[in-house]
């Protein structure tokens, strides 16, 4: 479904963020990228739907290159794909189903999308999709006024709003309670199996990605160090992933 | 540790020097500017003299009142010319600033053309619009409205530029990544966001502008400046006082009805 493959990328042309980045997810798989800080995960998200863009390499998705299209192509192209963040990125003022519906701005055209003419059918999708999220009854608040655990799943309303093959998570439960985490997390889950989009997740916790993820992908100074089944995640494993020498390797080759 | 806390002593002795400096400074100055314009501070404790002749004879009393319809109907003027020129240049501004900022720029000369303009109409000093804009329209109300119009041009440009630029990069990208074009991201996303402090810089302009209409209006021969001048002249103290109390009350209203406006959208 989405494959990277040789990804390369470097923010000051000197100093490689990405070296020579490779893996594959499946259709309807939840895939957790780990690593430790500044490994390059925020950036290998960015690069699949091209918030940045990177030097060398491929991102294919569903065989179509996303590095390779023109500006109103990979307009089309994003659709494919939801993004929900860290600190969730909703605009605040507005209510929770007008962020919803800013999902399906990018199916629209430019008129359309200025002055909020959303059809019908668009509107009653946004509000089952919050009450799918459990929010159904939130939609008119707005979503200054909502806890870190709703506006995550507000966020989640809209990427599915897309009619998203791939949703992309960077650390989507970094700012979040235990409670609204679990919640967060089976969500994600739940629409990998019922709708088979797949997921793919930067995490910082080792046994979140265990538990919830299907492969896993270990990053450190922006090479891949592992990529497995989740089983295959063993503690040392783990521990190797998070290995700080590698990191200073990769900083004393510059 | 040693050297460590050495440094934070260093840091803190750093600061409280730039403290100092600062203060130094700023006497310094005052006593130049002082010497230079041969102003002594003592002579504020004479200016009661000035004051009880200025009481006495600027009360508003019996006979000034038979102007307050004429007062009346040129502080509306006033008021209107402020608020119509606050208007139309706060939507020309965010047009400009929104070309201009440098997180939505689209083109680098765009930018300092915007930034060079908006600065030279802002620094140009109101009562230099009002003289040169007396040369081309004369004694109009035109000449009061357009000397408001570029000062606040200028001023709301700068103003709403960095309110834009303050405005997190992040939730843009978020828009960005659903497939939503420039404009929608700008109208769906930009605009929802900092309307609120938008026309909080408009309310302020607008307050602001009432209190220079009267001084554009003394030049330009128009609205409430003009009958101020005229009574004052004219020797009606009492008259020229009441004026005085008239822009008093408008610019308090404004301001009492701006924060109430301030307030409801928050
Ligand atoms: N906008 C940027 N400009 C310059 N360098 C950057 C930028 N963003 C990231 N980097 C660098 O690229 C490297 C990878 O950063 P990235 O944000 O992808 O790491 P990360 O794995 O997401 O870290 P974290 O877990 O802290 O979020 C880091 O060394 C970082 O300093
Ligand atoms: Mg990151």
């Amino acid at each position: 479904m989405l494959e990277v493959k040789h990804l390369m990328k470097s923010y000051d042309g000197h100093k490689r963020s990405l070296t020579d980045v490779s893996f594959t997810v499946a259709t309807g798989e939840v895939a957790a990228i780990i690593g430790p800080s500044g490994a390059g995960k925020t950036t290998i998200l960015r690069s699949i739907n091209q918030l940045i863009k990177d030097d060398e390499g491929q991102v294919l998705l569903n065989e179509l290159d996303m590095r390779q299209l023109n500006r109103s192509q990979l307009r089309q192209a994003r659709q494919n794909i939801g993004m929900i963040f860290q600190n969730y990125n909703l605009i605040e003022p507005l209510t929770a189903i007008e962020n919803v519906l800013h999902g399906c701005l990018g199916n629209k055209s430019t008129l359309a999308g200025i002055f909020s003419l959303y059809r019908q059918s668009e509107k009653e999708e946004a509000l089952q999709l919050l009450q799918k999220v459990g929010l159904g009854n939130f939609a008119y608040q707005q979503c200054r006024h909502l806890s870190g655990g709703q506006k995550q799943r507000v966020g989640i309303a809209r990427a599915l709003m897309q009619h998203p093959k791939l949703i992309l998570c960077d650390e989507p439960i970094a700012s979040l309670d235990p409670k609204s985490s679990t919640l967060v997390m089976e969500t994600l889950r739940q629409l990998a199996i019922e709708e088979h989009i797949s997921v793919l997740i930067n995490l910082h916790q080792v046994d979140i990605s265990r538990q919830y993820a299907d492969h896993i992908i270990g990053i450190n100074g922006g090479q891949v160090v592992f990529d497995d089944h989740a089983e295959a995640l063993t503690d040392t494993a783990a521990a190797q992933i998070y290995r700080k020498d590698l990191v200073l390797n990769e900083e004393a080759a510059v | 540790m040693t050297p460590k806390a050495l440094t934070i002593s260093q840091f803190f002795f750093k600061k409280r020097l730039h403290l100092t400096l600062l203060v130094l400074i700023l006497g310094l100055a005052y006593v130049v500017s002082s010497i230079g314009l041969g102003f002594q501070t003592t002579a504020l404790f004479h200016a009661q003299d000035g004051l009880i002749w200025l009481l006495h004879n600027f009360i508003p009393n019996a006979e000034s009142m038979r102007y307050w319809q004429d007062i009346g109907h040129q502080l509306v003027r006033t008021f209107l010319i402020a608020v119509t020129s606050t208007t139309c240049a706060a939507v020309i501004s965010l047009f400009l600033a929104a070309l201009g900022a440098n997180t939505l720029s689209l083109n680098n000369a765009v930018t300092w053309f915007i930034r060079g303009f908006s600065s030279l109409m802002r620094n140009i000093p109101i009562v230099a619009w009002a003289m040169i804009l007396l040369f081309s329209f004369k004694q109009n109300d035109l000449t009061g409205f357009l000397a408001l119009f570029f000062m606040t041009m200028g001023f709301l440009t700068r103003a709403f530029m960095e309110t834009i630029e303050d405005f997190g990069m992040d939730k843009i990208e978020a828009l960005q990544a659903t497939g939503a074009n420039y404009l929608q991201v700008i109208f769906q996303g930009l605009l929802p966001e900092i309307a609120a402090a938008l026309l909080s810089w408009v309310l302020y302009m607008i307050e602001n502008n009432v209190r220079d209409a009267t001084l554009v209006g003394l030049l330009t021969g128009t609205g409430i400046g003009f009958i101020f001048d005229l009574y004052f002249k004219g020797m009606r103290y009492g008259a020229a006082g009441l004026v005085v109390l008239a822009v008093i009350i408008l610019v308090v209203g404004v301001e009492v009805i701006s924060n109430l406006i301030g307030r409801l959208i928050e």
